[in-house]
């Protein structure tokens, strides 16, 4: 399925949860300083492994960096 | 216990019900690294210091995070919505920053010019009013506008940040009178965020009464930036202290300091 993830067009197997595309685009849940939204929504993190997404679904992750 | 330490001990900078000794606030962008950014902050003695939410680089993952080097228990880190052109958009970047962080406060920036980055303050106050009601801690970045400030403490805010002059130009306080009103107009705390350009512009700013200072490019900018840093703690006390002192009135002529009477050799 294709996935837009931060702006980018992505293929990723189909029914994969937050989890899986994390763990695919080797990216490391952190309690602190990592968040997800999907279509808008921001996911918690305790739903990561339950949220299936879907075809066509836009996925931003977004991490903490400096700023003023 | 120093000298001033003594004199400042019951004057803390209070944001939201949380105490600050220090009345510096520093960014933590376009530093050469995490581990100088972590010297600022340390040698600053800031207790704030703000961040920024930006999209995960899927291509190329640096393994290294900033909050690896800034400790979220011994600093308040205040998240921003740098780069945001509406509320809409403000909003969304203010709920990222609060799932990222587990913390509530956002410095509230919606910008209305590339060129000049002033704020756009009907979107701000717009964005301003939702976030309170969604229980965060607002801290806004706002143009130097006393009846504007009055609308954000109105609506919540729990602080206000008007511009010594616009981001990143280093040009130090622009309108003084403008800072003088907008400190009368409210009773949340004033922050002077955007414009500094060396310790130097401190004391001024804070001699008008203004309860703190953010900045961020004139130390990720300074020769030397810890350096920089140290200097920058003592202008925010010298500042400070020189506000509470008071100082004395202008006058157009000179006013002898030595006594009239008893000069030597006078007829």
């Amino acid at each position: 399925m294709r996935l837009m993830v931060n702006g980018k067009d992505t293929h990723m197997p189909e029914g994969i949860n937050i989890f899986e595309l994390l763990e695919r685009l080797e990216i490391k849940v952190r309690e602190v300083g990592l968040a997800v939204a999907v279509n808008g929504e921001i996911v918690p993190k305790s739903r990561y492994k339950e949220y299936i997404l879907k075809d066509g679904d836009s996925v931003e992750i977004v991490n903490i960096v400096g700023g003023g | 216990m120093t000298d001033y330490e003594r004199l400042l001990e019951e004057d803390y900078l209070e944001i939201a019900g949380r105490r600050f000794r220090s009345r510096l606030i520093i960014g933590s962008g376009k530093f050469k690294s995490f581990q100088e950014n972590k010297e600022v902050l340390e040698a600053s003695g800031a207790e704030i210091i703000t961040v920024a939410v930006r999209r995960v680089n899927i291509t190329d993952r640096s393994k290294e995070n900033l909050l690896d080097y800034i400790d979220p228990n011994k600093y308040q880190i205040l998240p921003n919505t740098a780069g945001c052109y509406t509320a809409e958009e403000a909003i969304k970047t203010a709920m990222l920053a609060r799932e990222a962080t587990g913390i509530n406060w956002i410095k509230l920036e919606v910008i209305g010019d590339q060129k000049t980055l002033l704020p756009d303050m009907e979107e701000t106050l717009k964005a301003a009013k939702f976030l309170v009601k969604e229980g965060f801690v607002v801290l806004p970045y706002i143009f130097d506008d006393p009846i504007y400030a009055k609308k954000f403490e109105d609506v919540g805010c729990a602080a206000v940040m008007p511009l010594a002059a616009p981001i990143g130009s280093g040009l130090g306080m622009q309108n003084p009178y403008n800072l003088i009103f907008i400190k009368e107009a409210v009773s949340v705390p004033v922050i002077v965020d955007a414009g500094i350009g060396s310790a130097a512009d401190i004391p001024p700013v804070m001699e008008l009464g203004i309860d703190a200072i953010l900045t961020n490019t004139a130390l990720a900018e300074a020769k030397d930036p810890i350096r920089m840093a140290v200097a920058m703690k003592y202008a925010v006390i010298a500042g400070r202290l020189s506000y509470l002192a008071g100082r004395m009135p202008k006058r157009t002529y000179a006013v002898p300091s030595s006594p009239l009477k008893g000069v030597p050799f006078k007829t």
